[in-house]
């Protein structure tokens, strides 16, 4: 039986000084993107030829191609350059006809990208929403800070993936380096080859699901069971990607938090409330 | 330096964290599982039209988006503002996660992509280029 809000359940919590007094409106129109937004139509396609330009001028282009209407770019002879791809808070596609050095395709927040060789270091920090798919391997801090979207990388990795992060999935189709999923507090990642020492060290939640061997665990991260509606999730989420777990989807190991790690200061209520 | 994995059962896990939470006065971590992930055969027609619209095939972002509560209130966590916000009294919420997780995702995207966000005012203010 349905229940209103006020007579919810969930009504049993009480925080104080921390709400910033916001609420929805039943009448809030129907709308799905950003304010601002530029208006692209995907059927629209455009190539960039960055091999003259620097990266800076890689990412105004890709601006400036948007505020045209141009919804499916291409770039070429993108030559391993740095920090590309950055801050796009619009719906589009692109694809990299090569391979992006550091910083590559990060604070992104609706583009859905691939990258047809390989990315460096950070590739997808603190990304917001959208996919990223590279075809080939990943350097070290992949997915750093990630708050939402897909990130996958169909090749190997580096150590420290998906430090921080705070949401969205990351899927690595082969292996990954050390303290992978080091200090993680929410979203879920698939690593379908090998896992390097200290998986998932002080990780406050989320959860991680590996194919292959773990070289060790983390502190704090410990086996968990599979449940039913994650074999599903699972299973739907590797197909989007043309990917599959040796052995099957049920055969993956699950590693989430024990919690142990919840430490809560005496004096952060009172803190608060100085600070409030 | 080593780290040993001190291992505590569940029931002593949460004897303990029942006594914290006295200690301190607020509760200890989150009150729903934030790591349900969705069940797509309870998604809404809007939320269907989103992922079309984006060229997605599942949720994305919103596979991370729960009902919580603050403040006594059922509310949704934004983090553009990185605050919650609170669902109207009135509105009926049904009785399962699942399906109400499915209610936040909605407001969440009608909230995020309204003129009165506050990032738009934001944005107008402090924009660079």
């Amino acid at each position: 039986m349905a229940k209103t809000a006020a007579a919810s359940d969930m009504h049993g919590e009480q925080l104080t000084g921390r709400s910033q007094q916001r609420f929805f409106s039943a009448e809030e129109a129907e709308a799905f993107l950003y304010p601002g937004a530029a208006q692209v139509d995907i059927s629209r396609r455009a190539d960039i030829d960055a091999a003259p330009l620097t990266p800076r001028e890689i990412n105004l282009r890709i601006r400036a191609l948007m505020k045209e209407g141009y919804g499916d770019i291409t770039i070429r002879n993108s030559g391993a350059k740095h920090s590309c791809i950055v801050g796009i808070l619009n719906r589009v596609n692109l694809t990299v006809e090569g391979s992006l050095g550091y910083f590559a395709c990060g604070l992104l927040d609706g583009p859905n990208v691939r990258v047809t060789g390989r990315v460096g270091w950070s590739c997808g920090e603190n990304m917001m929403s959208g996919t990223i798919v590279v075809e080939k391997n990943a350097g070290s801090t992949f997915g750093a800070a990630l708050r939402g979207g897909d990130l996958v990388c169909k090749g190997d990795v580096g150590g420290r993936t998906g430090i921080d992060m705070k949401g969205g999935t990351i899927i690595v189709g082969g292996r990954t380096g050390a303290f992978s999923g080091f200090m993680m507090q929410r979203g879920r990642m698939i690593i379908l080859g090998d896992a390097g020492k200290n998986l998932g060290d002080s990780m406050y939640d989320g959860v991680i699901y590996v194919g292959g061997a773990i070289a060790s665990l983390g502190v704090d991260a410990v086996p968990a069971e599979l449940t039913a509606l994650e074999i599903g999730w699972l299973e739907r989420k590797l197909a989007l990607y043309g990917m599959e777990a040796p052995g099957g989807v049920a055969n993956l190991k699950k590693i989430a938090a024990g919690k142990q790690l919840w430490n809560y200061d005496n004096l952060e209520p009172a803190e608060k409330k100085l600070v409030l | 330096m080593s780290h040993k994995i001190v291992s505590k059962s569940a029931a002593e896990t949460t004897r303990q964290q029942v006594i914290r939470e006295k200690e301190i006065g607020q509760h200890i971590g989150y009150r729903y599982d934030v790591n349900l992930v969705p069940d797509y055969a309870r998604l809404t027609p809007f939320l269907r039209k989103y992922m079309e619209l984006m060229g997605w095939q599942d949720l994305n972002w919103l596979e991370d988006v729960h009902l919580g509560y603050e403040e006594g209130s059922a509310a949704v966590f934004d983090r553009n503002v990185n605050g919650w916000v609170t669902v109207p009294d009135g509105m009926v919420l049904p009785e399962n996660q699942q399906d109400r997780d499915m209610i936040a995702r909605e407001l969440l995207i009608k909230f995020q992509m309204s003129q009165r966000h506050p990032l738009v005012e934001l944005n107008r203010t402090y924009r660079k280029f």
